[in-house]
């Protein structure tokens, strides 16, 4: 039999993927980057950084970089709640999770955007639990009914109540990183735990042009200490906080990357890292970010190759649209950045059920998105050779009015070669007119309801409810937003 | 194996569309002298509902569906004989004539439709694709058929299915005959307009409308 090939994407050239990276080393050592985060630029300057506390620059030496590169595990595993079921993150493996830290829902009955509940927080992890082609959860919805300063944590606590997925999360303040680590490790009953079998990745944000903040700098030293993977997550705007040119826009990529990776690795060397990023082409009339542009998601499968140049796993935010409802321009931007993002071999992908410059999230986008994810995995398949010979066999007995619909053969295969159409409409143009004309965001709603319907939370043992539902009660007091009342889940 | 296992294999053997199975099963029954109409009735046709039933349920696919219906074909082709020879009367749901209308060449559903309405129990008098419409009425008349299935996949074509009823009505045979029709174009409400006895979407519902309207069960 011959092997089957994985259909690939490369955007780039080799020899341009090298240049990329030789001047994001370049600019990290003459230029250097902001560290607002006193702890970080120690541990630069202690690994041998040339560290200016006034500016509060650190520049790397391309030594130092390519220690922390070395010393960088070239592919991450997560594990689900229960610790049975893991995923490999790195090779050409691809996940999706949905789209993050949405600050508003799409509302299906009014077609417009408002701000989510904490029940919304609920039927959202509810609905991303029973979407099996996201094989992580994030913490995607931010509840306008819970108080900012726990936010954060009070989002990761609900999902680990509800799902058994891994999540993609992060945090909005420095202090919650310990009861949102704390959550994590009481899943596994312990930091040690927690270390063998990580359960969520922590995304952290460098401010463009190169700079990372006191919160994200911190977030990666503490990830990186608690064996934590830290997605990073470099978002430079062509032309407007990076240059303009997508090569141009890349350079900075590698370098504000490649900074956050030091510091974890500085913090603990061996901290997983995913070399990740939300970068957009600048709309130069409306000034917007827009993440489904073609441009973004070259950009996006530019740095992938670059990612794996350099033997890291990688994330985009792709799969994921502007658009404002579940239109036309929703589903073709989402299905071109998944198609893209996965045959780059991304391997997380964040942004189903995004529109809005990834700040709305829509449940019928979800359920529509998850299958996109399906035919996205049936085309990573690619073109197996079933049988040897291909098919000669089948055409034993050929008469010019056979069928093949009854021929074993087609039972044999047809469930692994083609995938069922799920909400995508075949039918007959009569019979889509008698079933009233539905559209797939009509018949999306509908199996949102089903599933919502028929959820089953994965059992959680008792004790493990507890250690949460304590972990988040006294992070509550102690944030000042005082009693705050758990949710019936 | 007692008796309800050899009933119990048949009906696997068509729920799996495993053809060979059900014609050896068939003929160790013959052999065996055991009760046809017992074999039938408990072993295949539970088997074949049960196809439906998967289809309904969304767990079989087309695939399914026709090598279940070919395995209760060659099931039939060998209790058949023995069944005349013993001279006893199945209980047959009744005989149809099945074609694609005049100027339409697409007969994989048709086939369908007439595999499944063939392991439903009815007798099958398959007349092809692009059949005139004489010919229908011709067959029906010879064999003694109570129903006309009408499939047509083209907008154009699908008149025909209408200019047939017309057909039947200026021979004074309308009432004779159930009319079905089906095909992509077809629909309930076209049904209605032309005159027709029913429309069904599929080939399972197509054998469940036929059944209902022959008085079977």
């Amino acid at each position: 039999m011959i092997e089957t090939k994985r259909p690939k994407l490369e955007m780039l050239h080799g020899a341009l993927v090298e240049r990329i990276v030789d001047e994001g080393l370049t600019l990290l050592e003459r230029h250097g980057v902001m560290v607002e985060n006193v702890e970080a630029l120690r541990l630069l300057g202690d690994a041998g950084a040339a560290i200016d506390i006034g500016s509060q620059r650190a520049r790397l030496g391309r030594k130092l970089v390519e220690e922390c590169l070395a010393s960088t595990p070239s592919s991450v595993t997560l594990y689900d709640r229960s610790g049975g079921r893991s995923y490999a993150v790195g090779g050409d493996e691809v996940h999706f999770d949905p789209g993050s830290a949405a600050v508003t829902l799409l509302d299906h009955d009014t077609r417009t955007e408002r701000k989510a509940s904490t029940a919304d927080l609920i039927d959202f992890f509810k609905l991303v639990e029973t979407l099996e082609h996201f094989h992580f959860q994030s913490t995607g919805l931010i509840a306008f009914d819970v108080p900012a300063a726990v936010a954060d944590c009070y989002r990761l606590y609900v999902g680990l109540c509800l799902s058994e997925k891994p999540f993609v999360t992060g945090t909005f303040r420095v202090e919650a990183f310990r009861p949102m680590k704390d959550l994590l490790a009481a899943v596994r009953g312990g930091e040690g735990g927690l270390r063998s079998k990580p359960l969520a990745i922590f995304d952290a944000c460098p401010s463009p042009p190169l700079k990372w903040s006191n919160l994200t700098a911190q977030s990666l030293v503490d990830a990186a200490r608690a064996g934590i993977p830290s997605e990073l997550i470099s978002m430079g705007m062509t032309g407007a906080t990076s240059p303009v040119t997508i090569a141009g826009t890349l350079v900075q990529h590698v370098a504000e990357n490649l900074c956050g990776l030091a510091i974890c690795q500085v913090a603990r060397r061996g901290a997983p890292v995913i070399f990740g990023g939300s970068p957009s082409s600048f709309d130069m009339r409306k000034g917007t970010t827009p993440m489904g542009a073609i441009e973004t998601m070259m950009i996006d499968a530019a740095y992938a190759q670059i990612g794996k140049f350099l033997k890291l796993p990688t994330h985009a935010y792709m799969a994921l649209s502007d658009a404002k409802v579940n239109d036309p321009q929703a589903g073709f931007e989402t299905a071109l950045g998944a198609a893209l993002g996965a045959l780059a071999g991304v391997n997380v992908i964040s942004g189903p059920g995004m529109l809005d410059f990834e700040s709305a999230q829509s449940f019928e986008k979800l359920a529509i998105d998850d299958g996109i994810c399906a035919m996205v995995y049936r085309l990573l398949e690619g073109i197996a050779q079933r049988n040897d010979p291909i098919a000669l066999d089948t055409f034993e007995g050929f008469t010019p009015g056979m069928s093949f619909l009854s021929h074993p053969h087609t039972r044999q295969w047809y469930r692994k070669e083609h995938i069922p159409a799920g909400l995508v409409d075949r039918d007959p143009y009569e019979a889509w007119v008698t079933a009233g004309r539905t559209s797939i965001v009509d018949k999306a709603h509908a199996d949102v309801v089903r599933r919502l319907g028929t959820y089953a939370a994965p059992p959680l043992a008792g004790a493990i409810r507890k250690d949460l539902d304590g972990i988040m009660a006294a992070y509550a007091r102690a944030s000042g937003a005082g009693t705050l009342g758990l949710p019936e889940l | 194996m007692t008796k309800n296992e050899i009933l119990a294999k048949m009906s696997e053997a068509i729920v799996a569309g495993d053809r060979a199975a059900a014609a050896t099963l068939a003929g160790e029954a013959v052999r065996s002298g055991l009760d046809l109409l017992e074999v039938i009735e408990q072993g295949y046709v539970p088997g074949i509902q049960k196809v439906g039933e998967l289809w309904e349920q969304g767990e079989y696919f087309l695939p399914e569906l026709i090598t279940s219906a070919e395995a209760m074909k060659e099931a039939m082709a060998v209790l058949k004989p023995e069944l005349n020879r013993r001279n006893i009367g199945t209980r047959m749901s009744g005989r149809v004539v099945i074609g694609t209308v005049e100027g339409d060449i697409h007969d994989i559903g048709k086939n369908l439709v007439a595999s499944m309405l063939q392991a439903g129990g009815f007798e099958v008098f398959d007349l092809g694709a692009d059949v005139k419409l004489e010919r229908f009425i011709e067959k029906a008349e010879a064999v003694g058929a109570g129903m006309i299935c009408l499939s047509a996949l083209l907008t154009t074509t699908m008149t025909n299915q209408g200019r047939l009823i017309g057909l039947l009505r200026d021979k004074g045979l309308r009432d004779k005959y159930k009319v079905l029709v089906g095909g992509a174009p077809a629909s309930h409400k076209w049904a209605e307009e032309i005159g027709a006895d029913g429309f069904a979407e599929n080939a399972v519902a197509a054998v469940k409308l036929a059944k209902s309207l022959a008085g079977r069960p």
